[in-house]
């Protein structure tokens, strides 16, 4: 008896787990539902990624994976991997849904105490980042499903038009 | 008569202020002469990090035992070292900067502590870590240099302050984080922020009373850099007018980075001081055509007016992040029977260079990493029209690839194969000890814009060990005078400690894991290895207190180091073929500064 309930249990778990990774993160299931000028959407209109059994990563994976690696992983570490001083994005995604990681990257936020002093500056100003949200988004979401391995895309969709559109208007034409 | 009288009196205020100056260059002078204390950040003037106290010695280092411990209470990376003078021991901490005193006569007990107010904004605007490397002490004072840019003079025996001034702005991503360095009547104080479009300069302080007296840029018109256009020279020739400028597009050399934050050196004799300036910002080279005078250069100043005798530019127009920061050591030695003042300087580009610290001349410029692959080496001929200019090699140039391009493979990373952790010079075996980094990267440089107090980058980096190789990191011993590797020990993580070099004849330094090492001075052989609570990013000094000799190493890890290292550079189970080699820092060491003092039994 007792080995059947733990046997039960054990089963359960198995599929608790693997239900839980199918909608892992914070935004909910990461599957893409839709698509509008090569920006995926999952059925909740969030943003996220999708990649090919080929390796092919959508434009904004891509993208995300080259804007972390100037703007945030000087503290946040290689890969969303966490430093000696910030953590780990990849995991935060686990649980920070869309709306608040916009949120933080815009307005910043503090944890200062006397064991910890960790700051994290708003970044609304700065276009570099501001206009790539859901690049960053949609590849630390990738990261944090383990959808994509601490790799430089090798392969990618090609850039959308209407995202080089509003790239331009974004940041600017020089 | 009248004018007479004027004129006697202005010789006597000159006079008076001429012998102001003596006296506290003098008690310096005198107190860095003196192996039982540690005065100044490396120790002596000529940044050499070396100690002839040699009652611990290659033969009884084995026996080396912890004598005391303190736990300075901060958790991020801790880089630098205490000074001791007489017989008080002043420690600094990371942000948010820390000041103790502690009484070494009496149980190491706190005689006071200072701790500074500062916005915690100025956290995030510090690039890599809230490091601070330091305090200096001259005229009864110790001198900090806080996270926010305000420099303050403490009194040495209250801690009371004495007085304090903002050398910076962090609201544009200026922030400090390097030692003053005292040289006469005069605190220097450099400024960290390169990733964020901050013009570099070093500012002279009165130690008196903090009265700014002279500062120069690292870029900009002549009158800001502080260069005589027909006097200062550029390898023996004079650098011409508006050199600060005509490198640069536009009015781009107002965010031109060529920050200051490394270690200074002064020779007394010719009135000189000596440091490096950083990276050009931003990153991507193509928004920055040009060869970006003066970033990446090697600054030889006057100490009284600031003004520029020499420069040499070891990198034009940086294309990889490889800052010239890193500390200028001075030493005599005889190269080719001439007995000649020298300056060494081991670059984050990965060359070691030796010159002439009195005329600038360029003596030797050589690989102190033989995977360093962007250059095929640096033009020695003083008839070619590119003499003292380092060969790109087209395969390692992010420029020549251009934005949006991935170029692999380059080395060394932009870490540097040595970046500010100090190395050691021993006169007595004539030969330097230096921490390295052996890293390698993948480099794509793009588009940015610049908005103050915000990081301005413009370049993706990934970074991994060298192609076949399982370790990051070596410790080496340098002959300065012919450009060539003594001997070379394999280290896991990069070295990211300042070393010591003692008459003992051994040479101390720290290691990522956190281990104090000791080798012998003449081989390298290991001697003696102790575990530290953290990682050691923070630089080895020794003292003598009540007749015994002491080494001390802050540990805490942390810095830039800290970024990739602690999560490990590449996924381990990436199949690299490496065993062990690719591991994460975070395997083996956790958070925490504290200080581990040594001594025989």
């Amino acid at each position: 008896m007792l080995v059947r309930i733990s046997c039960v249990l054990a089963i359960a778990l198995a599929l608790a787990a693997e239900v839980g990774f199918a909608q892992a993160d914070g935004s909910g299931d990461p599957a893409a539902a839709s698509q509008e000028d090569g920006k995926y959407l999952d059925k909740d209109g969030n943003p996220t990624y999708k990649i090919q059994a080929d390796g092919t990563v959508d434009w904004y994976t891509y993208s995300g994976y080259r804007r972390y690696h100037s703007e945030c992983h000087v503290c946040h570490g290689p890969d969303g991997e966490g430093s000696t001083y910030a953590p780990a994005l990849k995991n935060s995604l686990k649980t920070m849904n869309y709306g608040d990681f916009l949120g933080v990257v815009a307005s910043g936020r503090k944890n200062v105490s006397s064991s910890q002093e960790s700051v994290m500056p708003a970044f609304g100003s700065n276009q570099n980042v501001a206009c790539y949200m859901d690049d960053l988004f949609v590849y630390l979401r990738a990261r944090a499903n383990d959808a994509l391995g601490r790799v430089r895309p090798a392969k990618r969709e090609a850039k959308p038009e209407a995202y080089t559109k509003a790239e331009d208007t974004c940041i600017g034409k020089e | 008569m009248m004018r007479q009288l004027m004129k006697a009196m202005c010789l006597s205020s000159v006079a008076v202020f001429a012998a102001g100056a003596a006296s506290a260059n003098e008690e310096l002078a005198r107190l860095q002469k003196d192996a039982k204390q540690w005065v100044m950040p490396a120790g002596d003037f000529a940044n050499t990090r070396f100690s002839t106290l040699k009652q611990i010695t290659a033969e009884n280092v084995g026996k080396l035992q912890v004598a005391w411990t303190f736990s300075t209470g901060v958790l991020r990376g801790h880089e630098g070292n205490p000074l001791v003078i007489g017989d008080m021991m002043y420690l600094h901490t990371a942000f948010p900067n820390i000041v103790y005193a502690l009484d070494l006569k009496n149980e190491n007990k706190i005689a006071w502590k200072y701790e500074p107010k500062q916005d915690p904004n100025v956290i995030p605007v510090m690039c890599c870590d809230t490091v601070n490397r330091g305090v200096a002490y001259a005229d009864g004072k110790i001198f900090l240099h806080q996270a926010d840019t305000t420099v303050v003079a403490l009194d040495a025996k209250s801690g009371k302050v004495v007085w304090s001034v903002k050398n910076g702005d962090p609201g544009k991503g200026e922030t400090g984080t390097s030692a003053p360095h005292v040289f006469k009547d005069k605190v220097i104080i450099g400024i960290s922020g390169g990733e964020f479009g901050v013009r570099g300069s070093v500012t002279a302080y009165d130690i008196k009373d903090g009265k700014r007296v002279w500062r120069g840029y690292s870029m900009g018109p002549d009158s800001d850099v502080l260069i005589d256009p027909a006097k200062t020279t550029h390898l023996g020739k004079p650098v011409g007018p508006t050199s600060g400028t005509n490198t640069w597009q536009g009015e781009q050399w107002k965010i031109g980075g060529g920050t200051t934050w490394g270690w200074y050196s002064f020779d007394p004799e010719a009135n000189l001081m000596y440091y490096g300036t950083g990276n050009p910002s931003t990153w991507n080279p193509k928004q920055r055509p040009g060869d970006n005078r003066w970033s990446m250069t090697i600054f030889a100043r006057d100490v009284d007016t600031g003004m520029t005798k020499w420069v040499y530019q070891m990198t034009p127009h940086d294309e990889w992040d490889y800052d010239g920061v890193n500390e200028m050591i001075l030493s005599d030695q005889t190269i080719g029977g001439q007995p000649r003042k020298l300056l060494t300087h081991f670059d984050r580009n990965g060359l070691g260079y030796t010159l002439d610290r009195i005329t600038g001349e360029l003596l030797v410029a050589e690989k102190y990493d033989p995977k360093v692959n962007w250059t095929s080496g640096v033009d020695m001929n003083k008839n070619s029209p590119t003499y003292g200019r380092p060969a790109v090699l087209k395969e390692a140039s992010t420029d020549q690839a251009g934005e949006d391009v991935n170029v692999k493979n380059i080395c060394p990373a932009a870490l540097g194969t040595k970046d500010e952790q100090p190395a050691a010079y021993s006169p007595e075996t004539q030969l330097f000890y230096v921490p390295t980094n052996h890293v390698c990267m993948d480099y794509e440089p793009f588009r940015v814009r610049y908005t103050a107090g915000q990081p301005y980058v413009g370049a993706t980096l990934s970074m991994y060990p060298p192609q076949g190789e399982t370790h990051m990191g070596n410790f080496i011993a340098w002959d300065g005078k012919t450009g060539k590797i003594v001997w070379s020990n394999k280290e896991q993580f990069s070295v990211w400690s300042g070393a010591l070099a003692t008459s003992g004849g051994v040479v101390f330094y720290g290691t990522l894991e956190g281990y104090l090492k000791a080798v012998d001075a003449k081989t390298g052989k290991e001697l003696y290895k102790f575990k530290t609570p953290s990682g050691i990013i923070g630089n080895v000094m020794t003292y003598e207190q009540g007749g015994k000799q002491y080494v001390a190493i802050l540990s805490g890890v942390g810095g830039w180091a800290g970024i990739g290292l602690a999560a490990g550079l590449t996924d381990p189970t990436a199949g690299l073929g490496a065993v062990g080699g690719y591991a994460a820092l975070s395997n083996y060491t956790a958070l925490g500064g504290s200080l581990t003092v040594f001594s025989l039994p």
